[in-house]
């Protein structure tokens, strides 16, 4: 296992807490935040938004609430993480309320509103899962119930009376006043659960196998879980017509796979059954090859095409939206994103980019960039394989959901649903997500907390011995 | 496992700087091919609902933008009305701009790169872009008296009007009737527009239509000058020359002859071409017609501006046509007399007054005098041009053809149009069409005939008059004089 490399052999360098570092950042995602809500005010209705101090104040708490807790919690985490998406679920909510104002929504029924209050719920699971998991490790333990939660989730939106059917999707549930992906949970649960299938099997998916043409390829028997894998993504798709959630769960599989093995054969592989399924997609389901006949000539179906149904009005939309906005966007309320149906799902990139600019969606984007890039580097500190396989998969999961959603929304690949990760308006996504990050400032502040000292011979040496007396329960504990 | 996430990290980065360059590539690279997509709602309002500049006649707006508290910020509106529908065109939600709305578009919105160091002081200052105002060659008393005088025709009739400056070419005046009222067409209750458009666009006397440009009918006699023009010109003839005025011109491999209007001789059979055109003598031009040949008589329209397109500022523009008859002779005589496959628009006859006003050279007409940015410095300037590069006609030619005309108002059919004290010279048509219907009623002219001012056409296309009352002198004569008489004043 490479976590635990002897002290003596390399210098140790000790990571320091750095939380004062975190707190500036984070008194500039709150400023951030204020400042989009204060804009929006401004610009669409040309005043300062009445309810600025209480929205305020309650940003404010939620943010230190989340960053008190991780000085108490998980001292030694990346500092930059909790900044950032603090800035990013701040940007997600003024633009949210941009779009409730331009709907004419009133104030109980905002989507703004209700978005805060997930994400209240968001930062309390924050906080539970940094007080519930003192350690990562403690998760290896649930890998396969992790699994089976994860299965149960997916299939809970197909049971009778509690699923639901959205815009096509059969992907949510109906739990009494309050809609629900469980998928977005069943993301963090396969996350945990490759991890730790992975962690412990990587050896025998790693070295059996044959080389051809300079890439080792693994063994016939030990593609079940990829091919298992392949086909739960597969039913995804089929069945509850998610595409963004079936190329997500998927590619997460993959990444997770190579790391965990450092075979690249496996990246051939998987490359080659997602082609497979692709091209099956393809043949057999309309929904899909509509999303690719959109992607590739969007305007031969604006406002419809020939059939008078297919419509990539969204998407086109979006793109006028974005082309109008320019560099430096039009300003909140000089745009028009309601034009945009779902602007505050999963189109909310464009309605920024319409109302802010080429230069705030390259912001968001590096943003997004560099939680990634957080953590990855997490992961390579990390001092055990499991640790490592987590913070790649969760790491991987913001990367893949943002390149899918947001390169499907700009044109650059074919368009999937899914949600803009704590920008979108969408309280299973929002909340996932935060615990996502819990999770990942949970492996890195295990990883970077200073090892604990082996204690010296002559701290041994005047030492007392003392007799200690096991009773029989002990022993067999 | 260090080695893959590094491997990995290098993977998401592409995966990100791809999405960079694709967001760029629609924001920056791509973005005014997007912005100038006509399907484009967002572009296409905001042109809509902006404050454009105004178009001018004098200091007088005629279509301007005023402050509105709907839906869109500013609404169109056309103080110049119906008397100067068929010249501002209207700007409309659903059916775009037509007029100078339309060809000076870019300078009124302000996006013209006339425009340009304007837009860059609206940028610094961070101001609205304001459009540039359009000023009009439009002579006001003259716009006036063309619109009273067709208006005055009575309902149910189809007419038009149009007056050029022969020294310049500027459009003076250019009158329609029917026609209909902007306002109703711009109004941003969208529905309404709609259902304004729907009326006018349905009616047979096609209201929305810029007769004077528009419409190119047979010109009849008016056509004659043409005839006499290249006749001085080919065949060496004066207006003391001798030609043929019988009553009946025997027309060469048909069984019809081609007789005068009223059935007589013009006066016998050898008359002068002075008198030939006084009288309007179709037998006399049909002979002439016979005797040039139809790349003679299609170089003379041409010079005239027949089959040329000619007018920048307004369109589209119906082609005036003089086709060629293939060698027939029957044929021949009767384009001569503008009748045949030949057609004109008001404006193309006007043209051929202003022709020969201006001494054989024809000038290209327009309607935008001035070009001034929001803060009226001029912007630009429309400046008098020929067609083309040789007169279509000699001096000499133009100053015989003058004398003719004059004379023609002075003792011949065009007497409607003479003025107390100064000299006019004109010329009548009456086209025949199909006999169910009445023909249609020319009337050209030009004043000062020695030193011209103005150069006018009428056409009446349609009245309320008795088939046997047509004339052209007698419907458009009147008009022309008026609108002459505005000119010279």
């Amino acid at each position: 296992m490479s976590g635990f490399t002897p002290a003596s052999s390399m210098p140790i360098f000790v990571h320091r807490s750095r939380r004062g570092a975190e707190l500036v950042l984070m008194i500039l995602a709150v400023a951030v935040g204020i400042g989009a809500y204060t804009a929006v005010g401004l610009g669409v209705e040309g005043k300062i938004p009445v309810d600025i101090v209480g929205y305020g104040t309650w940003l404010v708490v939620l943010l230190v609430a989340a960053h008190v807790g991780v000085r108490l919690m998980a001292p030694y985490a990346d500092p930059v993480l909790l900044p950032l998406v603090a800035m990013l679920n701040g940007v997600g909510l003024a633009v949210i309320h941009r779009l409730d104002l331009a709907a004419g929504a009133s104030e109980t029924d905002a989507f703004a509103r209700q978005q805060l209050i997930w994400m209240t719920l968001g930062v309390v699971l924050f906080l539970i899962t940094l007080f519930l998991v003192p350690d990562h490790r403690m998760l290896q333990r649930f890998t396969y119930t992790a699994g089976l939660g994860a299965v149960v989730m997916l299939i809970l939106p197909m049971l009778p009376f509690i699923g639901k059917t959205i815009n096509g999707a059969r992907i949510w549930i109906n739990l009494g006043p309050v809609s629900f992906q469980p998928g977005e949970v069943a993301k963090v649960l396969l996350v945990i659960c490759f991890a730790g299938y992975l962690a412990v099997h990587r050896d025998a998916l790693a070295l059996a196998g044959r080389r051809f043409a300079g890439i080792d390829l693994p063994r016939g028997r030990d593609l079940g879980p990829l091919l298992m894998m392949w086909a739960i993504s597969l039913a995804i798709l089929v069945l509850q017509r998610d595409l963004g959630s079936s190329l997500l769960f998927y590619g997460l599989f993959v990444v997770t796979l190579y790391v965990a093995t450092e075979r690249k054969g496996w990246i051939v592989v998987g490359g080659l059954l997602f082609a497979g399924g692709v091209f099956a997609a393809l043949t057999l389901f309309s929904h899909v090859r509509v999303r690719v006949f959109t992607w590739l000539d969007p305007f031969k179906y604006y406002p419809v095409g020939d059939d008078g149904v297919t419509s990539s009005g969204q998407l086109v939309e979006g793109l006028f939206g974005m082309a109008w906005g320019g560099m430096i966007g039009r300003g909140f309320g000089s745009g028009e994103p309601w034009r945009i149906p779902y602007a505050n799902s999963d189109f909310i990139i464009p309605a920024i980019g319409e109302e802010l600019g080429l230069t705030a969606i390259l912001a968001l984007l590096l943003c997004y960039g560099l939680i990634v890039e957080r953590g990855l580097r997490t992961a390579i500190v990390a001092r055990d394989d499991f640790g490592k396989l987590l913070s790649v998969g969760l790491a991987s999961s913001i990367a893949l959901q943002t390149f899918v959603v947001v390169g499907g929304v700009t044109g650059l690949i074919p368009l999937t649903g899914l949600t803009t990760p704590f920008l979108s308006y969408g309280g299973s996504s929002l909340v996932a997500n935060w615990v996502i990050v819990a999770l990942l400032l949970r492996v890195s502040d295990q990883s970077r907390r200073p090892l604990p000292t082996a204690p010296s011979d002559e701290d041994l040496a005047a030492e007392e011995t003392q007799i200690v007396k096991l009773d029989k329960g002990a022993l067999n504990r | 496992m260090n080695r893959p996430i590094r491997t990995l990290s290098v993977g998401c980065l592409i995966l990100f700087v791809a999405l960079m360059l694709n967001v760029t590539y629609v924001q920056f690279f791509k973005a005014s091919w997007y912005n100038e997509r006509g399907d484009n709602r967002r572009v296409t309002e905001e042109a809509y609902s902006q404050q454009r500049g105004d178009i001018l006649v004098g200091k007088k707006a005629v279509a301007t933008s005023v402050p509105s508290d709907g839906k869109f910020e500013w609404q169109r509106s056309y103080p110049g009305g119906k008397k100067y529908a068929p010249i501002t065109g209207f700007m409309s939600y659903s059916y775009g701009q037509t007029g100078i709305e339309r060809s000076q578009d870019s300078v009124l919105s302000g996006k013209d790169n006339k425009l340009f160091t304007n837009r860059l002081v609206d940028l610094v200052t961070n101001s609205e872009p304001a459009g540039g105002n359009v000023e009009l060659t439009i002579d006001p008393k003259v716009q006036d008296a063309a619109y009273e005088g067709l208006t005055a025709l009575g309902e149910d009739v189809q007419a038009a009007a149009v007056a050029i400056d022969p020294k310049t070419g500027q459009i003076l005046a250019m009158a329609n009737t029917p026609t209909y009222n902007p306002d109703r067409l711009a109004n941003n209750d969208i529905s309404a527009a709609q259902k304004s458009y729907n009326q006018l666009s349905k009616d047979d006397d096609e209201p929305l239509l810029n007769r004077s440009i528009q419409t190119a009918l047979p010109p009849g006699s008016t056509f004659k000058l043409v005839t006499a023009a290249a006749a001085i010109e080919n065949l060496g003839l004066d207006g003391d020359s001798k030609v043929y005025g019988g009553a009946s011109l025997d027309l060469p491999g048909t069984d019809v002859n081609l007789p005068n209007l009223n059935g007589t001789s013009c006066g016998g059979e050898q008359i002068t071409l002075t008198r030939a055109l006084e009288v309007s003598c179709n037998t006399a031009f049909g002979q002439l017609g016979m005797e040039l040949t139809d790349e003679q008589m299609q170089e003379q329209a041409e010079g005239f501006g027949f089959g040329q397109d000619y007018l920048d500022d307004l369109g589209p523009l119906a082609a005036s046509k003089y086709p060629g008859n293939g060698g027939d002779k029957a044929k021949q005589a009767r384009a001569a007399i503008g009748q045949q496959d030949v057609i004109a628009t008001p404006l193309q006859m006007a043209m051929v007054s202003a022709g020969i006003a201006n001494g054989g050279e024809v000038m290209k007409p327009y309607l935008v005098d001035r070009v001034t940015s929001s803060s009226l410095d001029v912007i630009d300037q429309g400046n008098p041009t020929a067609i083309d590069n040789q007169p279509a006609v000699s001096q000499d030619t133009a100053e015989i053809l003058t004398d003719m005309m004059v004379s023609t108002v002075e003792n011949g059919t065009a007497t409607a149009a003479a003025i107390d004290g100064v000299s006019v010279a004109g010329k009548t048509g009456t086209a025949q069409t199909t006999p169910d219907r009445p023909p249609y009623a020319w009337f050209t002219s030009f004043a000062p005939a020695e030193n011209p001012s103005i150069a006018v056409a009428v056409m009446v296309q349609k009245s309320g008059t008795e088939r046997s009352e047509i004339a052209g002198g007698r419907l458009g004569g009147p008009i022309a004089k008026a609108m002459m008489e505005a000119a010279i004043s």
